[in-house]
């Protein structure tokens, strides 16, 4: 288990010092460097980047730029260039999906997924097959929702897959996705593998090259940083082949009124418009402090912190837990009989944040047989005493305490 | 008005045994279906009004504690009303959700949600099948 200590570093324990916060996955914690950053960037060296003849604008843009090479260092990734930076996940995956899907699919043409995806990790392609023609297929899950890597081989050989969108790891389940064995299959039959890392990323090692990882989209405010900060990685050659979606000061060298427009370089031409400076400086701190500590045992926290969800409400007669096998700290349950909602409700009376509903999966109840369940999920300044804590809560429930905690 | 206890009560009762639950076949009523975006609640309600009279609701569906009890308690509240005491008890019980003035006689057992509004994340929950019922009658003769 990492250092207790780390809680200090939160400044948000301080000014709650009750507050069990286990909805990480919805959006994790800021610690103090963090904030000082961002902070620091109003009021010390406010400025845009990459155009003024000042020195603050000069170390905006130093700072802004050198976030991508601590990206690289995070990803395993030798090019910053390939770092391209967005609003969040959901603005990465309409990116890849407008400026590479629309581009490169044709009537026919298969996109591969699974049931078990985020909203974010699926509307932008159906919006993308509509306008292609294109045929989205999902890949059948095993009956506990993990990744069956022969249904994957079966329906890829079904049709002229181009592209496989899938999750590193599960929003509501938790399994970390076989990536590297999927994308050696995918690009064997010359499919691209499109990884949603938004619950991976900011809890796991991640090798793109390992891997072999053609696009990745991932959020920083997951990850300690600020909101509306987001990455996609994307290969080289691949970013090569993408119109960018927006247009815009930033993104273009020259153009002329007869329309004709020659683009910067790979990544600015992805990025019109001024982009979220101070929230790029503040995931740039985020990153230093994951690095620190290190995303070796960051996940082996989370993994440890997960069996330990997992044993702990087991034990309890009245819960359903549906990703007992879960790879991380993420674990989803119902208490019988009472709604999710409730037990939402119930434990914010004990200053216990968890998500409650179908977390943006609207597809998975085909899987596991709930619409909607309680979700908590843990990040690295979480430890057994909250784990506890929500034991504790749970061990007593009852629906007339539950309407109780809401009357 | 109620204590914790009685309201825990009337909410534990009218969820578990909820009045005026299960849709009918019957093609003079009308239907409304409203869903939540924002959490799971999902319900149905039908409503037969004949002559300015509220004839019966029915509701079924998906939803929380909050959401079914408010809809049970609502439905029987209005009843046997005409459609203009029925507005009238619905509008009373949206004056308490938000907070300013109503006539606590006419919500009867609805008064045991006098706290909701404090719960910002609940308040969804305890107007949803209520929203249908109001929609339902602004619209029965359109």
């Amino acid at each position: 288990m990492l250092d207790l200590r780390i809680k200090n570093d939160f400044p948000i324990f301080k000014n709650n010092p009750d507050l069990v916060y286990l909805d990480s996955g919805a959006t994790s914690l800021k610690p103090r460097c963090v904030i000082d950053a961002v902070v620091n960037f109003y009021s010390c060296y406010t400025a845009n980047i990459h155009r003024g003849d000042y020195d603050n604008s000069f170390i905006a843009s130093k700072e802004y730029d050198d976030t991508r090479k601590l990206v690289c260092k995070l990803l395993n990734n030798d090019d910053p260039d390939e770092i391209i930076f967005t609003s969040g996940t959901t603005a990465s995956i309409n990116n890849l999906a407008y400026s590479y899907g629309l581009n490169i699919l044709n009537k026919g043409d298969v996109i591969l997924t699974t049931l078990s995806e985020h909203a974010s990790d699926i509307l932008p392609w159906f919006k993308v097959k509509e306008k292609t023609e294109a045929i989205i297929k999902y890949i059948p899950l095993n009956n506990d929702g993990t990744f069956n890597i022969d249904n994957f081989k079966k329906v890829l050989n079904e049709g002229n897959v181009k592209i496989v969108a899938l999750p590193l790891i599960s929003n509501v389940l938790g399994y970390i996705n076989p990536i590297k064995e999927i994308s050696k299959v995918a690009h064997e039959k010359g499919a691209i593998i499109c990884v949603d890392g938004a619950q991976g990323v900011p809890h796991i090692k991640v090798d793109v090259k390992d891997l072999d990882i053609d696009f990745l989209s991932f959020s920083a405010h997951k990850m300690l940083g600020p909101s509306g900060v987001g990455v996609l990685y994307g290969k080289k050659e691949l970013l090569d082949k993408m119109d960018p979606l927006f247009m815009g000061g930033g993104a273009n060298a020259r153009f002329n009124k007869e329309g004709e427009i020659i683009l910067k370089e790979i990544p600015t031409r992805f990025e019109a418009g001024t982009p979220n400076i101070e929230g790029v400086i503040g995931f740039k701190k985020a990153l230093e402090y994951l690095l620190e500590i290190g995303m070796d045992n960051i996940e082996k926290h989370e993994k440890e912190l997960g069996r330990y969800i997992v044993e702990r409400l087991s034990s309890l007669p009245n819960i359903e837990i549906y990703n007992p096998k879960t790879d991380c700290s993420i674990v989803s349950f119902n208490v019988k009989g009472i709604f999710a909602q409730d037990v939402g409700s119930y434990l914010n009376s004990f200053n216990i944040a968890v998500r409650t509903g179908n977390h943006c999966a609207k597809m998975l109840h085909n899987i596991i047989g709930a619409s909607e369940t309680v979700r908590v999920s843990a990040y690295l300044y979480n430890d057994k005493e909250d784990i506890d804590k929500l034991y504790n809560a749970l061990k007593d429930i009852t629906l007339e305490k539950c309407i109780g905690a809401i009357i | 008005m109620f204590s914790d206890d009685i309201k825990r009560t009337i909410l534990l009762e009218h969820y578990q045994n909820p009045h005026n639950k299960g849709l009918v076949e019957d093609d003079r009523y009308h239907l409304v279906h409203n869903a939540s975006d924002s959490c799971i609640d999902d319900i149905k309600v039908q409503m037969l009004i004949e002559d300015g009279i509220i004839k019966d609701v029915r509701f079924d569906g998906v939803g929380c504690t909050i959401c079914f009890a408010s809809t049970s308690i609502i439905s029987d509240l209005i009843k046997g009303k005409s459609k203009e005491e029925a507005l009238h008890i619905i509008g009373e019980y949206f004056n308490m959700i938000d907070e300013k003035e109503y006539d606590e006689d006419l919500l009867e057992e609805a008064n045991a949600f006098n706290t909701l509004s404090k719960q910002a994340n609940r308040i969804k929950c305890g107007t949803i099948g209520i929203k249908a019922m109001k929609e339902l009658i602004d619209n029965y003769d359109k």
